[in-house]
C-alpha cells in the first residue's frame, strides 16, 4: 500500500468537485457526495495510521518523481495522527444538519459542500505533504476555502473574512519568503533533504532568518498571541458548523506545521547548544495567550465569542508545548490537539443546537436549557468538564503532560500558570453550567423548546463519547502513537 | 561598499517594498488600500524570488548547443514557484475584491473604521443603519457597482 499517503487526500479533492455537479442537481446531494467522500477519507486515515504504527513512516512520490527532485507525501505516525483528527470532524460537521451548521437553508448549486471539502483538502495536503512549497500551495488552498465559509455569516462575517484574508495572506506571505531564503540557502525544498543539510549552516543568518520568518507566518495561522487578533472575529461571525471546523482542526494546521517544520528541519541542526533558538518566546507568548484568552473569554456575552476567545486560550497550550520542547511537552500538545479539536467542535455544535431551536445567542439568557435540552447538554458538560481539565476527560491528561513537561525542565512559572490558567477557564464555563442547570427556564423561547434534531443530537453524543474514551485510554494513545512520535522528534 | 551595493540592490527594494505593502495592509484605512497592499507585499516576495535565482552570465534554461553546465543557465525552480505563488496570489485577491463588492453593497462605503463601527453597534441601531445602506451613493454614480448590477 505505497499509495496510502495521498489516499485520505484524494476523495476530499475529488468529492469537491463532484459535490459541485451534485448540488446543481439538488443541494442533498451536494451533502451526501460530502459525506461519503469524507468517509473515505476518514477509512483511508485509519488505515494509514494503523499501518504506520506498526511499520514506520511510508513515502510516496508524486507523478513517479523521486524525491528531492519530486514532490514527496509523507504519512508518518505525527501525519496520520493529525490526517485522522481532521478526517473524522470533517465527517461529523458534514452530517451535521445543514440549516443549523451554516444558519441558511442553500439554494441550489450553492457550493457549501464544495467549500467545505476544499478545506478539508486543504488541511490534508498539509498533513501530509513533505515538500515545503507544497505545504504553502495547501495553506493557500485552506486559507482561500474559509475566506468563502466565513463570509457565509453574512454581513459581519463578510468583513470578519476581508480582515482574516488580509492577515492570513501576510502570514502565508512571511512562510513563502521563509521557504525562500531556505531553498537559497539550500538549493532543496524536501523536508528530508533540507534537513540533512541543514546544521552545517545552522548559524548562518539567513537560516536563522528563514526560522524567524516561517515561526512568524505559522504563528499567524494558527493564531498564535499576539497574532490571534483575526481570529475572534472570523470564529464567532461565522456559521456555527465553520466555526466548529475551524476551531477544531483549521487552526491545528498551522500549529502542525510548526511542529514538523522546527523539530524535523531545524530540529537536527540545534540539537546541541540550548536547542532551537525560538521556543522562549514560543513559551512565553503562549502563556500571554493563555491568560488573556481566558480573561477576554470571561467578559463575553455572546456564546461563539466566548469559545472563540476560549480557542486563543487554549491555542497558548499548543504554543506552550512545542516551545517547551521536551518529549513530555510536545505529547502533551499534540494530545491538545486531539482533545481541543473534539471538545471545542462538541461546543460550537451545542451552540449551533441552541441557535437552531431557540435562537438565542446571549449566555444570560440560558437560564433552564438543562431541563428541556437534556442530552445536548449532557454532551455540552462533558466537553465543559474537559475543557476545564476535570479527570477522566481528555482534556485533563493533555494538560497533565503539559504540566509534566515544564517540571522536567524545570520551568515552576510555567507549571503554575497552567495549573492557575484551569482556574480561569472554570470561571466562564461554570457561569454557563449554573444558568443551564440550576436556573429555571424563564423565557418562553426556551421553555417551548424542546431537544434539536436527531443528527445534531448524535453527533454532539459522539464527540462526548470520543472525550471520554481519549481520556480513559490515553495511557494507551500515548504508549502506541504519541511517544514514539515525540521520542523520535525530541528524544 | 559600492560593489556590494551593486550587487544587492534588489534586495533593498525588495525590503523596501515589503515595509510598503506591510504598511499598506496595517496603517491605511481604506480597504482597498489595504488590498493594494497586499499586492505589493506578494510582488516583492516573487521579485526576491526571481532576483535569487539569477546570476551573472546565465540565460533561460533551456539545454542549447553550449552544453549542461549549470552555471551558464538560471536557475528554473523560483521561476516555477513564482508562477504558481502568482496563479494562488490572483485567487486570494479574486477573493478579496468579491468580499468587497459585497461589503460596499451593504455599507456604501469601504472605510475599515465606518465599517467596524456599524458592525460593533449593530446590536442597539440595526434599523437606523438599513435605510442608510439604501441611500448609498453606491448604484448611481459609481461605475463597478453599476456594472455588476446588470
Amino acid at each position: 500500500m505505497s499509495q496510502l499517503p495521498v489516499l485520505p487526500l484524494l476523495p476530499l479533492l475529488f468529492g469537491a468537485v463532484i459535490a459541485v455537479l451534485a448540488a446543481l442537481w439538488r443541494s442533498i446531494a451536494g451533502q451526501i457526495t460530502a459525506i461519503v467522500s469524507t468517509a473515505l477519507s476518514l477509512i483511508a486515515a485509519l488505515v494509514g495510521l494503523v499501518t504506520v504504527v506498526g511499520d514506520g513512516a511510508i513515502s510516496y512520490d508524486m507523478g513517479g518523481w523521486p524525491p528531492p527532485v519530486g514532490i514527496e507525501y509523507v504519512l508518518d505516525p505525527l501525519s496520520a495522527f493529525l490526517a485522522t483528527i481532521v478526517a473524522l470532524i470533517g465527517l461529523l460537521i458534514v452530517i451535521y444538519p445543514v440549516d443549523a451548521a451554516f444558519d441558511l437553508r442553500p439554494a441550489r448549486g450553492t457550493p457549501l459542500y464544495p467549500l467545505v471539502l476544499l478545506l478539508l483538502t486543504g488541511l490534508m495536503g498539509v498533513m501530509l505533504s513533505g515538500d515545503l512549497f507544497h505545504l504553502f500551495v495547501f495553506l493557500e488552498i485552506y486559507a482561500i476555502s474559509t475566506y468563502g465559509l466565513v463570509s457565509l455569516g453574512g454581513d459581519k462575517g463578510t468583513f470578519a473574512a476581508l480582515r482574516y484574508l488580509l492577515l492570513g495572506t501576510v502570514g502565508s506571505g512571511l512562510y513563502l519568503l521563509g521557504v525562500g531564503f531556505l531553498y537559497f540557502a539550500t538549493g532543496t525544498l524536501n523536508m528530508v533533504d533540507m534537513a540533512e543539510s541543514l546544521p552545517a549552516i545552522a548559524d548562518s543568518p539567513t537560516v536563522l532568518g528563514a526560522m524567524a520568518l516561517m515561526v512568524t507566518g505559522l504563528g499567524l495561522k494558527m493564531a498564535l498571541f499576539p497574532l490571534h487578533v483575526w481570529l475572534p472575529d472570523a470564529h464567532s461571525f461565522s456559521p456555527p458548523g465553520v466555526a466548529a471546523l475551524l476551531a477544531a482542526v483549521q487552526v491545528k494546521a498551522g500549529a502542525y506545521a510548526l511542529i514538523r517544520i522546527l523539530f524535523d528541519v531545524f530540529g537536527p541542526a540545534y540539537t546541541d547548544g540550548g536547542g532551537l533558538p525560538v521556543t522562549t518566546a514560543l513559551i512565553y507568548f503562549g502563556l500571554a495567550g493563555i491568560v488573556v484568552g481566558s480573561w477576554l473569554a470571561i467578559r463575553q456575552v455572546d456564546i461563539k465569542r466566548m469559545l472563540a476567545y476560549s480557542t486563543v486560550a487554549q491555542l497558548g497550550y499548543i504554543g506552550l508545548g512545542i516551545g517547551l520542547a521536551t518529549p513530555r511537552a510536545l505529547i502533551g500538545a499534540l494530545l491538545h490537539v486531539l482533545s481541543h479539536a473534539l471538545m471545542k467542535s462538541g461546543l460550537f455544535l451545542v451552540a449551533g443546537g441552541i441557535i437552531q431551536r431557540t435562537g438565542i445567542k446571549a449566555i444570560p439568557r440560558f437560564s433552564g436549557l438543562g431541563k428541556v435540552m437534556p442530552w445536548t447538554m449532557g454532551g455540552f458538560a462533558v466537553a465543559a468538564l474537559s475543557m476545564v481539565g476535570i479527570p477522566p476527560t481528555a482534556g485533563f491528561f493533555s494538560k497533565f503532560y503539559l504540566v509534566w513537561g515544564a517540571i522536567d525542565v524545570g520551568n515552576w512559572f510555567v507549571a503554575v500558570v497552567v495549573v492557575a490558567s484551569s482556574m480561569l477557564t472554570m470561571i466562564y464555563f461554570l457561569r454557563l453550567f449554573e444558568r443551564i442547570f440550576v436556573v429555571a427556564p424563564r423565557e418562553d423561547a426556551i421553555a417551548d423548546a424542546s431537544e434539536p434534531s436527531g443528527r445534531v443530537v448524535a453527533t454532539v453524543l459522539v464527540l462526548a463519547t470520543a472525550i471520554l474514551l481519549v481520556g480513559v485510554f490515553n495511557g494507551l494513545l500515548v504508549s502506541q502513537l504519541l511517544d514514539p512520535i515525540a521520542t523520535r522528534m525530541l528524544g | 561598499m559600492i560593489e556590494l551595493f551593486l550587487a544587492r540592490y534588489v534586495y533593498l527594494f525588495v525590503l523596501l517594498l515589503l515595509a510598503i505593502g506591510l504598511y499598506g495592509v496595517l496603517a491605511k484605512g481604506d480597504l482597498v488600500k489595504k488590498v493594494i497592499g497586499l499586492t505589493i507585499f506578494s510582488t516583492a516576495i516573487y521579485i526576491f524570488f526571481i532576483e535569487g535565482s539569477l546570476q551573472e552570465g546565465a540565460t533561460a534554461p533551456v539545454i542549447d548547443e553550449r552544453g549542461s553546465d549549470p552555471a551558464l543557465y538560471v536557475d528554473p525552480l523560483p521561476h516555477l514557484l513564482i508562477l504558481t505563488a502568482i496563479v494562488v496570489g490572483v485567487g486570494v485577491i479574486g477573493v478579496a475584491l468579491s468580499l468587497l463588492v459585497r461589503l460596499y453593497r451593504v455599507h456604501g462605503t469601504l472605510d475599515e473604521a465606518v465599517i467596524a463601527d456599524r458592525i460593533a453597534g449593530r446590536e442597539d441601531m440595526s434599523q437606523e443603519t438599513t435605510p442608510d445602506d439604501g441611500t448609498a451613493p453606491s448604484a448611481g454614480d459609481d461605475p463597478g457597482a453599476a456594472g455588476d448590477d446588470q
